[in-house]
């Protein structure tokens, strides 16, 4: 081996959730600035294993904006969910240690790091996630909304639907149908809009129960690991107490 | 035989339009299809959600006129020709600058959390190009919140059921389906020539499909990948609109590759730093001494030069990206003049961004979101640090070539089923995939607009093509569909057999390497001779790969093969139109012909596909196309439509130059300048 400066990866490999998973140890060139997606390009160069020394089939893997904006690349690397792509190599490994890299657990595994996460974009369709709108035909300026307004929204919607704080939620799990943090989170959102306000009870109805808000457990992990810092505990709190209040004396006003 | 009724075709199947691509083009055609009573099918490499839109940063451009510095459509319209060093036909732009303020009360109205004033009202920054606040803007992730804004609406749609005629509804029938984690790989095209359909790719099973359509629209994006690393996402390799060129398609104005000057160079993606950096007050500068070894943040504003701001004082570090960009890589290429870093001894590739004037809060409210993308992939604090940034390949003003027709004003006929339109008939394209909008250079934060009007303009004019066609593609025979299919599997098939010696992945770093270097800022006849001639080599050695994966499940390596064969097929368009073009225009720079040449080159650059020798692609450059829509022959010629703002010398040296004509307009008649 040559003294020049290597990235060691471990990766799960695994072709399809009926088949066995296993391990293989790659090692690639170290480059400057060099993130897991980068090195997972290195290893697709030359998909030879450091154990077999044998070519195996390039690793696959999710990404696409490389800068943590679409969500695609969310795995486990050393045993916590993240971002790949935000993933430097020099803060994960700084004296190049082994990295190992293992698909998400809470969803259905397509291949090697893939996962389906469709269920989540189902979710946004069960709590109603949309401004309903007249059409998109020329109506004037919308509703003014304050500088607070924006500065409360704007934080929620930036939710990247990366699953990470399915993830981390230990509510979540094969034998519940918690709806989790992210979808919640979004039902403020919407409830938050002057327009969006006009169908918060439906929204509330969504989430409502033991698969809704009442659901979590208050582990309050999944503040930790979302990327974009949304104030997920917060929301569900929010929202518990919406619809409660909705339980409560909704049908006063309805 | 024509179809039974406007939603189901003879055979009593729901007609549907497919939509190939989930970005801002892709689903504003979708919406407007299903508020015209069009059932619609979506594919998308990706969870539309995470479409390469979600990267835009800046903002998106209308002329609200909210800080009553009296800017109009009119202006708009005239500061992008003139940006585009006027290459765009103008009557599209005019159709999408009258349309811009509407589009963004629209996406406020949907919710797009855009910064707002102390009065409640929309907040807008100033961009590149203009000297007015024309830029709506939601923090710096305006691409992300506008692409969930179509997103969310389309997602509503997935829910709604398809009615019939009596408005029934019909069962398991939705507006909206959509197919992600699909590869589109070819269309389907009827003995007329007529396109009927799509052959696409489940990404997960690999099974290959024969999709009906009554008519497609490609919004599938850009093709920076064809240059290895750029801002842009590692998906938009422009694989669907090379298959639809080798399919006939008319591909234009190729050559016109926009390269931004503001970006953090690394080892896997070129990340942009937004020109709303510069629009908020960002300087960009190099110090005075090139061997000036103290930090960017500890040199005297004496020693800075701020060389954009002294060579344009007009719009100074706004000037528009060809010219900034050109002006970086002259000062670290050819001045030697970049960042300095006395630990190797070298004047980086590299130039600062300087922010550290405005206050931090300021900063946070408007510029969060970019500055977070430095810190993460610097390691550097941007509110004290003046960041490094240097260009990188960033857009594509080429694309698929598609027609309009002219209004009576000067703008577009609403609805026209020419609009959008490409010269293969039932095919429609929008977004940065279409040609149309920005000429040879386009302005910041006029894309975002460009993607949703395109989307504005097919939706409607889709509508009206299905309305007068004949029959329906659901009406063809199944033989069309099934040989469609098989042609792909086969070719699919073959893929998966390539035991050659070279690995996909090094190919498409050589070909980057080749279009980086030599297709960018810079052109050089003799350059791209050689760029060419590695092209048809690289062509070959494409068919020798080894395909590294054989599995029958989720197999990106196999994929990534045909990407790399269409990606090189496209990259021939692209450095065959430079080499051809002997003169300078916007993002098309030759120094052996500096001037702009309007008499020999006012004209699009229209490509065919051709069969060349050994197997490989070639380029037939032609001066008109043809095609025939519903039983309508349009022939447009590649004469650039200038009749609204007649071209002139860009002199950005002079503050308002880019809107002189419109603002004499406004002095003559005050009451029409304004909308
Ligand atoms: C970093 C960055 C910042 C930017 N900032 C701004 C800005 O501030 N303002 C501005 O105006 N512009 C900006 N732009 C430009 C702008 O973001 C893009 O031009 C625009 O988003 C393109 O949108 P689109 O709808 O055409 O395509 P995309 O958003 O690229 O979507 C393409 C779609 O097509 C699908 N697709 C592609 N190929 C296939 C296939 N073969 N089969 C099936 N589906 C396929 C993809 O899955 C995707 O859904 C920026 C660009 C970058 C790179
Ligand atoms: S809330 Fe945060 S962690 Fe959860 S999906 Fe959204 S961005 Fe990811
Ligand atoms: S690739 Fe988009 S978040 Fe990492």
């Amino acid at each position: 081996m040559s003294q020049a400066k290597t990235v060691k990866l471990k990766i799960k490999r695994q072709e399809s959730a009926n088949t066995e998973a296993r391990y293989d140890r790659f090692e690639v060139p170290w480059l400057p600035q060099m993130n897991i997606i980068s090195a997972l390009m290195e290893v697709r160069k030359n998909p030879v294993t450091c154990d077999s020394k044998q070519k195996v089939a390039p690793v696959n893997w999710e990404s696409n904006c490389l800068e943590e904006v679409c969500g695609a690349c969310t795995m486990i690397i050393n045993g916590r969910v993240r971002q790949a792509c935000t993933a430097l190599i020099d803060q994960v490994a700084p004296s190049g240690e082994e990295i190992t890299l293992e698909p998400m657990t809470k969803f259905p595994l397509v291949r090697d790091l893939v996962v389906d996460r469709s269920r989540m974009f189902n979710d946004l369709k069960t709590v109603k996630a949309w401004v309903q709108l007249d059409g998109t035909h020329e109506l004037g300026a919308g509703p003014r909304q304050s500088p607070e307004n924006q500065e409360e929204a704007y934080p929620l919607s930036r939710c990247m639907t990366c699953g990470s704080c399915l993830e981390a939620c230990p509510q979540v799990n094969d034998s519940s149908n918690f709806i989790g943090p992210s979808a919640i989170s979004q039902v403020r959102l919407f409830n938050l809009h002057p327009s969006g306000k006009m169908h918060a009870k439906e929204r509330l109805e969504a989430v409502m129960g033991e698969d809704g808000v009442a659901g979590c457990g208050k582990a309050q992990n999944c503040v930790e690991v979302c990327p974009k810092e949304i104030p997920l505990v917060d929301s569900i709190t929010q929202v518990s107490r919406e619809a409660t209040k909705h339980l409560l004396f909704g049908w006063l006003f309805s | 035989m024509a179809a039974k009724t406007a939603i189901r075709s003879e055979s009593g199947k729901v007609r549907r339009v497919i939509v190939v691509g989930g970005g801002l083009g892709g689903l504003m055609t979708a919406i407007k299809l299903c508020e015209a009573g069009v059932p619609v099918d979506i594919f998308s490499l990706v969870p539309v959600k995470r479409s390469h839109s979600v990267c835009a940063q800046g903002g998106i451009n209308a002329s609200v006129n909210t800080k009553g510095e009296g800017d109009s459509p009119r202006i708009h319209l005239e500061e992008t020709s003139y940006g585009g060093d006027f290459l765009a036909n103008q009557p599209p732009i005019k159709g999408m600058t009258d349309a811009a303020p509407g589009i963004v009360y629209m996406l406020d109205r949907m919710g797009v959390p855009f910064n707002r004033t102390p009065e409640g009202l929309l907040d807008f920054r100033r961009f590149g190009g203009t000297l007015f606040h024309r830029t709506a803007f939601a923090g710096a992730t305006t691409g992300q919140q506008l692409l969930y804004a179509l997103d969310e609406q389309v997602r509503r749609y997935e829910t709604v059921d398809v009615e019939d005629e009596n408005g029934m509804a019909i069962p398991g029938e939705k507006m909206v389906r959509k197919f992600e984690f699909w590869d589109m790989l070819s269309l389907i095209t009827d003995g007329q020539g007529v396109c009927r359909g799509i052959v696409a790719q489940d990404l997960k099973s690999m099974q290959i499909e024969a999709f009906p359509g009554d008519a497609v629209c490609l919004a599938t994006g850009g093709p920076g990948i064809i240059f290895g690393k750029s801002t842009n996402s590692v998906i938009n390799t422009g694989t669907a609109a090379s298959a639809a060129y080798q399919q006939g398609a008319c591909y234009a104005n190729g050559e016109f590759i926009q390269v931004h000057p503001t970006a953090i160079p690394a080892a896997d993606k070129l990340r942009l730093i937004s020109e709303s950096a510069r629009g908020e007050g960002g300087r960009v500068w190099v110090p005075k001494n090139p061997k000036e070894a103290r930090r960017g943040r500890d040199v005297p504003e004496s020693e800075r030069d701020y060389f954009l701001e002294r060579r344009y004082p007009g719009y100074g570090t706004l000037v528009p990206r060809d010219i900034a960009s050109r002006e970086l890589f002259l000062a670290c290429f050819h001045e030697g003049r970049g960042v300095f870093t006395s630990r190797t001894g070298k004047n980086e590739n590299e130039v600062y961004l300087d922010l550290t004037h405005i206050p931090k809060p300021t900063l946070k409210r408007k510029l969060a979101g970019i500055l977070e993308i430095y810190e993460k992939f610097v390691g550097e604090d941007p509110y004290e640090n003046p960041m490094r940034v240097f260009p990188a390949v960033h857009y594509s003003m080429g694309g698929l070539w598609v027609d309009f027709e002219r209004s009576a004003d000067g703008g577009l006929v609403h609805g026209s089923p020419r609009n959008q339109a490409t010269n293969i008939p039932g095919l429609y394209a929008a977004g940065e995939v279409d040609y149309q909008y920005h000429g040879a250079n386009r302005l910041g934060a006029n894309s975002l607009l460009s993607c949703i009007w395109g989307g504005m303009a097919a939706g409607p004019a889709i509508a009206s093509y299905r309305k007068g066609m004949g029959k329906s593609a659901y009406d063809c025979s199944s033989s069309l569909f099934d040989g469609a299919k098989k042609r792909e599997q086969d070719k699919y098939d073959a893929i998966l057999k390539m035991d050659g010696a070279e690995n996909p992945f090094e190919l498409h770093g050589e070909l980057a390497q080749h279009m980086l270097i030599d297709v960018t800022i810079e052109r050089h006849n003799d350059r791209l001779d050689k760029v060419l001639a590695a092209i048809d080599t690289l062509e070959e050695r494409s068919r020798k790969v080894n395909v590294l994966d054989t599995s029958s499940r989720m197999n990106q390596s196999a994929q990534f093969v045909r990407h790399l064969q269409n990606m090189i097929v496209l990259a021939r368009v692209i450095a065959q139109g430079a080499r051809n073009r002997d003169e300078s225009r916007g993002a098309h720079f030759k120094p052996a012909f500096k001037e702009r040449d309007d008499a020999n080159w006012l004209r699009t650059t229209m490509a065919m596909h051709a069969d060349g020798a050994n197997g490989n692609s070639a380029v037939n450059y032609v001066r008109e196309v043809s095609y025939n829509l519903n039983g309508q022959q349009v022939n447009v010629s590649d004469a650039v439509d200038v009749s609204l703002v007649k071209p002139r010398p860009r002199k950005y040296e002079t503050a308002g130059a880019a809107s002189a004509t419109a603002a004499d307009d406004k002095k003559a008649a005050p009451a029409t300048a304004s909308t």
